[in-house]
């Protein structure tokens, strides 16, 4: 039988640790430019966009991301298209992060003052170019803290991939640990490698904070 | 291509869904409650109490906000028996929200109590109230007053976290689910009416605490008597 020492589970781990970068690139950049489509929509005011823009975070911040990923996983095999749990994953985190981000994104716009608006209206600046140059460069000087904080957010999120047979961190922990009979180190190295890609993201996302309200 | 969805196989199996129902809010109820008790003396330990609680207090809450519940739980479930700690799927899941919750919750609750000014605290101290007293009486109820919304989110939060917890074979709601998709190979429909059932609950839950947290927990009514 073959022998785990304790740098094969690191070396396993690390290499895990790939998908779980890559999946979580994959979700935020995604869901950056959902939330981004989404946003316009809603402050341009659409027909029917801010209710559906509503509607759709709620039922995203309303259900489990397990629920989301299960639902794109079986959805997906329900249009004909044969699964991935790439395909799967990819589709619900990028979903799931695009509501959140949307929201956090809207209050952004939101705490832009009704006066920046109505000074590039006078200046004849259409809807486009208002946004363009006024208004989201000041929301988006607002939203960098709160947008890296939620980083790390996806980044746990991709955790729950496992469940659906992504290949990524906690499964290899998990795959790793019915090789070993390991569970008490194995999901300690787990824990700990997400706390390393975690923490300076969340680190850094206080500073920035700190930063801006020093600024005000 | 042609989708034929049966919902009508998934409800029939309604006793499954509604004993699925009652474990997520039962395990949602008993860790939400020892859950803000953690969260509150965590938030003690690192506002008002001794000094060498500050940062394991402080280590703790870096820890949990910084890997994910599945791992927790799973360290907790597989990793602790290890050590000769044996817990059942119910234990270990609520032991997993507790520890996870009480993190978040005194992460806001902290910043509820720094935002309170210090003649506050002085205003107590000088009515010769003791520190624990001043800290219980004066600055938790309108700290925890400001931080109510932030709570209330993370208590949904941790409601639909809950549905992790079916991957030790608690018998949850999303557990409910993947049982009758076992049975009747309808996964989606089965996912689709879990995910409804949650967001009903999300809302339900949200319009209860908003109105519990006024009147039980930070007193309001007393304000108007």
């Amino acid at each position: 039988m073959l022998e785990f020492s304790l740098w094969d589970i690191l070396r396993n781990l690390l290499l895990a640790g790939r998908w779980t970068i890559v999946l979580s690139l994959i979700a935020f950049v995604g869901g950056g430019v959902v939330a981004m489509i989404l946003l316009i929509a809603r402050t341009a005011r659409w027909r029917g966009a801010p209710t559906f823009v509503a509607g759709y975070v709620q039922v995203f911040q309303g259900t489990p991301l397990l629920i989301q990923l299960f639902l794109a996983y079986f959805g997906v095999a329900l249009l004909g298209v044969e699964t991935s749990a790439w395909t799967a994953a990819s589709v619900a985190l990028t979903l799931y992060t695009s509501a959140y981000l949307t929201e956090i994104w809207q209050g952004c716009v939101r705490a832009v003052p009704k006066g920046q608006w109505e000074a590039a209206q006078s200046l004849a600046l259409d809807f486009r170019e208002q946004l363009r140059y006024v208004v989201l460069p000041q929301a988006g000087r607002l939203a960098i803290a709160p947008t890296v904080g939620f980083m790390v957010q996806v980044i746990k999120g991709t955790a729950l991939a496992s469940v659906i047979g992504f290949v990524e961190l906690t499964k290899t922990g998990t795959m790793i640990t019915n090789a070993t009979f390991k569970p008490f180190l194995v999901y300690s190295c787990v824990g700990l490698m997400y706390f390393i890609l975690c923490f300076p993201v969340s680190y850094y996302a206080r500073t920035l904070e700190r930063k801006l309200h020093v600024k005000h | 291509m042609l989708i034929a969805l049966d919902f009508w196989a998934v409800l029939a199996e309604w006793p499954l869904l509604l004993k699925g129902i009652a474990w997520t809010l039962g395990l949602t109820a008993v860790s939400a409650v020892l859950g803000l008790l953690v969260g509150v003396a965590c938030a003690w330990a690192r506002t008002d109490g001794p000094p060498w609680l500050g940062w394991p207090a402080a280590v703790y809450v870096e820890l949990i906000r910084n890997t994910p519940f599945i791992v927790q739980l799973f360290f907790i479930f597989f990793g602790l028996p290890a050590m000769g700690l044996r817990l059942s799927p119910e234990v270990a899941s609520i032991i997993a929200m507790v520890v996870n919750l009480g993190a978040y919750s005194g992460e806001i609750v902290r910043a509820g109590i720094s935002a309170t000014p210090r003649g506050q605290i002085e205003a107590g101290l000088s009515l010769a109230l003791s520190r624990v007293q001043t800290f219980r009486h004066v600055l938790l109820p309108p700290a925890l007053r400001r931080v109510w919304p932030s709570l209330v989110s993370q208590l949904i939060i941790v409601m639909l976290g809950s549905a992790v917890c079916g991957q030790i074979s608690t018998e949850e709601l999303s557990y409910a689910a993947n049982l009758i998709q076992s049975r009747n190979f309808r996964g989606f429909e089965a996912n689709l009416i879990a995910g409804a059932i949650y967001l009903l609950l999300a809302l339900a839950l949200r319009a209860l605490l908003n109105w519990l947290g006024p009147r039980f927990l930070f007193g309001e009514h007393r304000r108007h008597a």
